[in-house]
């Protein structure tokens, strides 16, 4: 079995959001950066789960991006995977990250190929639908839970309203979110062995950007809070009635 | 020319958020000065001329009961074959999970620029420029869509419903159906309750309710109030509260008109999917609780005590209207 994992950057979830250069970039200066935490704890984590089960198997991490992702994939390598693949491009454009991974995936002859749910900066929820779609493959959106039955793919996936279980034959691009395994952190014997591992570094394929970030702007601050006594709560009532008109 | 618009269905009837989609698409078929088309697909019990109240002009369907089920690929190819029957420029969704599941192939299938998760119209004055959420709503970017075609997934809860006059032509749309790859084995769908990412009133709770037997203090609000609930990731991981319940940037993003949190501290993470929200309520005992930053109401007491009190005068105001 082979599984591909594709690993994005984001900023940690606590960071400060602000914009530099005119609000048209996202000044990133001073930012701590992470694995997009549903690569991370469920993409990832379940890959290394279906090879701890079938140690013939082999995961290959993908980024897309600068040499400042290096230590990011460095990090995913030592939670788990073989050996890590880097496309040297900077790109916001899910269209053109998506014909990168594409044009890796291709000839890669993966049977399985991992996304996370969204990545928590750019929210874009797209890129395994487009990669499916560039390579023809069938697309599971959403997994909370992923296993394998002969040649086949059991996948539980959230739907409006409720989750379905739904069988698939592979390869297959699923998008995995909570539920799908258990963080884990890194141990020592991990992170000296990513050290080993090989990182490839290659040059992206001529793609389209189809869409463009014009500017970046922050919601409106709030208000301040109206604070109700907690001697009379039904006063609270009266306001979201007669005031907010919400209820 | 036109605006397309895919509407997904449950149990044979139109989802609100897709509603939402038909009323966004309408308006910005107006923008454009083109008509708006809708498609919907599968065994519709609803009826679409009834569309028209929303502004849709033409109904596409294909009615084969295999497409109740939802295969990307298979839902991929018709609406594209629509869409360039129809001439569409723009084509809509909501930002549902189906739409999550569909608009990306689509967008690969057209060479036509996506962005997903909008908030608001385009700008059409300089371009085609669409605002979405960015950074777990802690943001917003405008981004421009430079392809001829362009689709826009719009954010549910995000754009009001409302209605005129007029009646939609339905007209099924023939194509073969491609058998499915995806097989669907079961179905598990939460009855009854107001689902999360639909609901305009949310009751939320946090570690601060000590623990599940104590959740009456979220649930009868949420009954009383027609309200959907929600929890804190720690309150799903101990499984006090099932995991579709948490809210926050690892779990779902929601955006009702009011949001209602007791004994949550509003960790950033937490706020991260909930921000969105058009009206916050705190109920924490706590003063220095970071929630309370983010709320527009607040009661700095204790829930036990508070909420018993909260659910009466909310009956006797239910009672009164
Ligand atoms: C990468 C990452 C992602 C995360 N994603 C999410 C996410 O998606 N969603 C999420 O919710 N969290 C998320 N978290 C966790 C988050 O940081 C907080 O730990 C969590 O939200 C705290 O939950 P809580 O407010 O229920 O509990 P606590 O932090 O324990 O807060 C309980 C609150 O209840 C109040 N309280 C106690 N007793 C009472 C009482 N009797 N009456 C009234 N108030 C009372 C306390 O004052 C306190 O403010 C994430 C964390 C990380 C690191
Ligand atoms: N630059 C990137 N390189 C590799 N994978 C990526 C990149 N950006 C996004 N992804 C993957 O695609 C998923 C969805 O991203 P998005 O569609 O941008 O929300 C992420 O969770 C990652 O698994």
């Amino acid at each position: 079995m082979k599984i591909l994992v594709c690993i994005s950057k984001t900023p940690d979830t606590t960071a400060k959001i602000t914009f530099a250069d005119n609000n048209t970039k996202f000044a990133g200066d001073g930012v701590q950066w992470i694995i997009n935490p549903y690569d991370e704890w469920y993409a990832l984590v379940r890959a290394i789960e279906l090879k701890e089960a079938d140690n013939t198997s082999t995961i290959h991490l993908l980024t897309i991006g600068a040499p400042d992702c290096d230590p990011i994939i460095r990090k995913a390598l030592a939670l788990g995977g073989d050996e890590a693949i880097r496309v040297n491009a900077d790109s916001h454009d899910s269209y053109y990250i998506a014909s990168q991974i594409a044009a890796v995936a291709k000839p890669g002859g993966y049977d399985l190929i991992f996304t996370g749910k969204e990545t928590i900066d750019y929210n874009g929820s797209s890129i395994g639908g487009m990669v499916a779609e560039m390579l023809d493959l069938p697309y599971i959106s959403l997994a909370s839970k992923f296993s394998l039955e002969g040649g086949h793919a059991v996948i539980v996936r959230e739907i409006e309203g409720g989750e379905e279980t739904c069988k698939v034959q592979l390869p297959v691009v699923v998008s995995c979110q909570k539920g799908m395994a258990e963080q884990r952190i890194p141990n020592m014997k991990g992170i000296m062995g990513a050290r080993g591992k090989p990182l490839k570094v290659v040059e992206p394929v001529a793609a389209e950007a189809l869409t463009s970030i014009a500017s970046f702007d922050l919601p409106p601050a709030k208000a301040g809070v109206k604070l109700v006594s907690a001697d009379h709560p039904e006063e609270l009532v009266r306001l979201l009635h007669e005031e907010a008109k919400v209820i | 020319m036109s605006v397309l618009i895919f509407l997904d269905q449950a149990d044979g009837q139109i989802r609100k958020s897709s509603i939402e989609a038909a009323c966004y698409g309408a308006k910005v078929a107006d923008q454009l000065e083109v008509g708006a088309e809708a498609i919907v697909l599968g065994s519709v019990t609803d009826d679409l001329t009834l569309l028209g109240k929303y502004g849709i002009k033409k109904v596409h369907t294909v009615k084969n009961p295999s497409l109740d089920q939802l295969d990307a690929q298979v839902f991929t190819k018709l609406i594209a074959e629509t869409a360039i029957a129809s001439g569409a420029t723009v084509i809509v969704f909501s930002n549902n999970l189906t739409g999550k599941a569909v608009a990306p192939g689509l967008s690969v299938r057209l060479i036509a620029g996506l962005v997903s998760g909008a908030i608001a119209l385009p700008d059409t004055t300089n371009g085609f420029v669409v605002k979405k959420n960015v950074f777990s709503g802690k943001a917003f970017a405008n981004v421009a869509i430079n392809t001829p075609v362009k689709i826009i997934s719009l954010n549910p809860n995000s754009y009001p419903i409302t209605t005129g006059d007029g009646i939609a032509e339905v007209a099924e749309f023939a194509s073969a159906v491609d058998a499915a790859k995806v097989q669907v084995t079961a179905i598990n769908k939460v009855a009854g309750e107001v689902p999360l990412t639909e609901a305009e009133i949310v009751v939320s709770g946090g570690r601060g309710l000590k623990g599940p037997e104590n959740w009456a203090l979220v649930t009868d609000l949420a009954k009383l109030l027609g309200a959907a609930t929600a929890c804190s990731r720690p309150v799903a991981d101990i499984n006090w509260r099932p995991h579709h319940e948490h809210v926050g940037q690892t779990g779902i993003a929601i955006a009702p008109n009011l949001y209602f949190a007791i004994g949550i501290s509003g960790a950033i993470q937490h706020l991260a999917g909930v921000n969105r929200s058009k009206t916050i309520v705190v109920i924490n005992k706590d003063p220095e609780a970071p929630f309370f930053k983010a709320a527009d109401y607040g009661i700095v007491g204790d829930a036990f005590e508070v909420m018993p009190k909260i659910i009466e005068a909310v009956k006797k105001m239910k009672r009164v209207d």
